[in-house]
């Protein structure tokens, strides 16, 4: 009963934390959404499937810490002419779950779907993605220690991704 | 309906400095381009080490259409089209494998991985017939060079040496920062669509006018040693090969620089199992005069686009719809210089990266620009007053200038007026 009260307790935090990093996301808070990150973050969008090697095979991202606020520092700038305008976007997360197998080292393992409307320039878009977290406590509060993005078409050609997914 | 416009229309569309907006937007155009460029001259297709094995294959493309590459029992690379000779159902629905057969699935006739149609189902209802009259479609001609594999549906025309040309030396360039003189082609596919016509594309690969306005944002944070390369005190060179091929050459600024692997923002410290190994496959002075000139940048017509550190292939779905295909270049024989590839290539292109997102962002704004009507030429006589010939004969100018569109367009005319 007490395990189960915990990972009740525990699953609404993870759910707060998912719910604004999509609202940073969405909205373009840059620095906001790179606070949410340990120093040793991963960000990984994987290209042809989900269970590639990306230290062999191209992926559409795959940005350790410093390429993170790279990617931020280039946002910021205001002449990222993708994302000058800004894309209009809107996601919905759903499906969070608190996996079966969590880690050793106390990382806290969840996964979503999410599925996002992109309008910008170009066109509008629909994105659709399963969602691979490590979580961890850091100070007190939650952070992003790996997210994982497996678009639904990744084998596809897809268009121009630079939003923060 | 007669798809293909009167040859007389070209000049008029094609001017020596300057062409028209509905070359890039009018779909009967685009019809007429799959017919006398993508169906006619040689168009890259892939590379030998992606179908490394006997009965390797990877589905391909030329133009809309759907390309089998495989190697088959005997080693050779075919050029198969995807499509069954009975009903026309696509035979093969995955990217790559393995398989000595093409089974299609609509009424089980198999055909061997060389094209050959090797069965049907109850074959009683065939009596009489001949099976070598209904093998799989195959790409008329098909030739490589260093492992690069080109195909053309003309049955006659160019060689692909004489097609490549000046710009064979490129390729013969770039495999030479393999201290075992090959490329691999290892690292998989990103597949980054644009809704824009693909000659923004082919223009822009050797373009050196936009890299300081349209990657300016990267170029700031990134602390890159790339702007200055396509600056207006710039030594690099664009270059027209002829055929449509393009170069924007920097070698006058590495050896400027004249440190080895400069070209690639590292240095032979760094990496120094891949130094020893280019020392010992070419001597001293041969490697280090390699390792300071770097791989080409090289834009070979209509699609193969050799980037320094990745390649790109260029495919047309529709008249404002295109792929660019791109992977990062892998040197044989060199795993601590292929891994800075692979990482710096991610970074930079493909549907997130930090360059190819402003690029391609740049050909879908350039698409709908052109849409309007006035005014109607696409002005490109930038330079057209300072450009010279170099030592071998090629038009040569500034790095800022564009040789290479007005290249790719007196090429692209005589393919156009030759239907």
């Amino acid at each position: 009963m007490l395990a189960s009260e915990s990972s009740a307790a525990l699953m609404s935090t993870v759910t707060a934390f998912l719910y604004r990093e999509a609202r940073l996301q969405d909205e373009h808070q840059y620095e906001a959404w790179e606070r949410l990150w340990t120093d040793d973050g991963v960000y990984w969008v994987p290209a042809n499937g989900g269970d590639i090697d990306p230290e062999r095979q191209m992926s559409i991202i795959y940005d350790n810490r410093s390429r993170i606020a790279l990617r931020v520092r280039q946002l910021m700038t205001g002449k990222h002419f993708t994302q000058t305008p800004q894309s209009n976007l809107r996601r919905l997360v759903s499906n969070i779950e608190l996996m079966d197998q969590q880690p050793d080292n106390g990382d806290i393992a969840v996964a979503s779907n999410s599925l996002i409307f992109e309008s910008s320039l170009r066109d509008d878009t629909l994105w659709a993605a399963r969602n691979e977290y490590r979580l961890r406590y850091v100070v007190g509060e939650l952070r992003i220690a790996t997210k994982k993005v497996v678009l639904v078409n990744n084998d596809k050609a897809i268009y121009t991704l630079s939003f923060l997914v | 309906m007669n798809v293909v416009p009167p040859t007389s229309q070209w000049n008029e569309l094609i001017r020596p400095d300057r062409v028209h907006g509905s070359l890039y937007t009018d779909p009967s155009i685009f019809a007429a381009e799959l017919a006398n460029i993508w169906y006619r001259s040689w168009v890259y297709v892939g590379h030998e080490s992606e179908v490394p094995n006997a009965n390797d294959y990877v589905v391909k493309s030329i133009g809309p259409q759907s390309i089998i590459m495989t190697r088959d029992e005997q080693g050779k690379v075919n050029l198969l089209l995807n499509r069954c000779s009975h009903r026309g159902n696509q035979v093969c629905s995955y990217a790559r494998g393995n398989a000595r057969s093409f089974t299609c699935p609509f009424h089980s006739w198999t055909f061997a991985n060389d094209g050959r149609l090797v069965g049907y189902a109850f074959p009683d209802g065939y009596e009489g017939q001949d099976k070598s009259q209904l093998a799989l479609g195959r790409v008329t001609r098909v030739e490589s060079h260093r492992g690069f594999v080109f195909g053309s549906f003309a049955a006659e025309g160019p060689t692909l040496m004489e097609h490549l040309g000046g710009a064979a030396e490129t390729i013969d360039r770039l495999v030479r920062s393999s201290p075992e003189g090959e490329v691999e082609i290892t690292a998989g596919f990103l597949k980054h669509r644009v809704k824009a016509n693909w000659k923004f594309i082919l223009e822009n690969e050797c373009d050196g006018y936009h890299p300081a306005f349209v990657h300016t944002s990267i170029f700031g944070v990134a602390d890159s040693m790339i702007g200055k390369l396509y600056g207006g005190t710039s030594t690099a060179l664009t270059r027209d090969y002829g055929n449509g091929h393009t170069e924007v050459d920097l070698r006058p600024e590495f050896r400027k620089r004249d440190q080895p692997m400069s070209w690639f923002g590292t240095s032979e410290e760094r990496l120094p199992d891949y130094t020893a190994r280019m020392k010992a496959a070419y001597g001293d002075t041969a490697a280090r005069k390699i390792m300071i000139d770097g791989t080409p940048h090289v834009m070979i017509f209509p699609n193969l686009f050799i980037a320094e550190i990745q390649m790109f292939v260029i495919q047309p779905l529709g008249v404002d719809d295109s792929v660019q295909h791109v992977t990062a270049l892998q040197f044989k024989g060199a795993p601590d210089l292929n891994r800075r590839l692979r990482q710096q290539t991610m970074g930079s292109v493909g549907p997130a990266g930090f360059l190819l997102a402003d690029d391609s962002e740049m050909y879908e704004r350039c698409h709908r620009g052109v849409l309007a009507r006035n005014p109607e030429w696409i002005f490109l006589g930038r330079g057209e007053k300072r450009e010279r010939r170099d030592e071998l004969g090629f038009t040569v100018g500034h790095v800022t200038d564009e040789v290479p569109s007005r290249g790719i367009w007196h090429h692209y005319r005589k393919l156009m007026e030759a239907a």
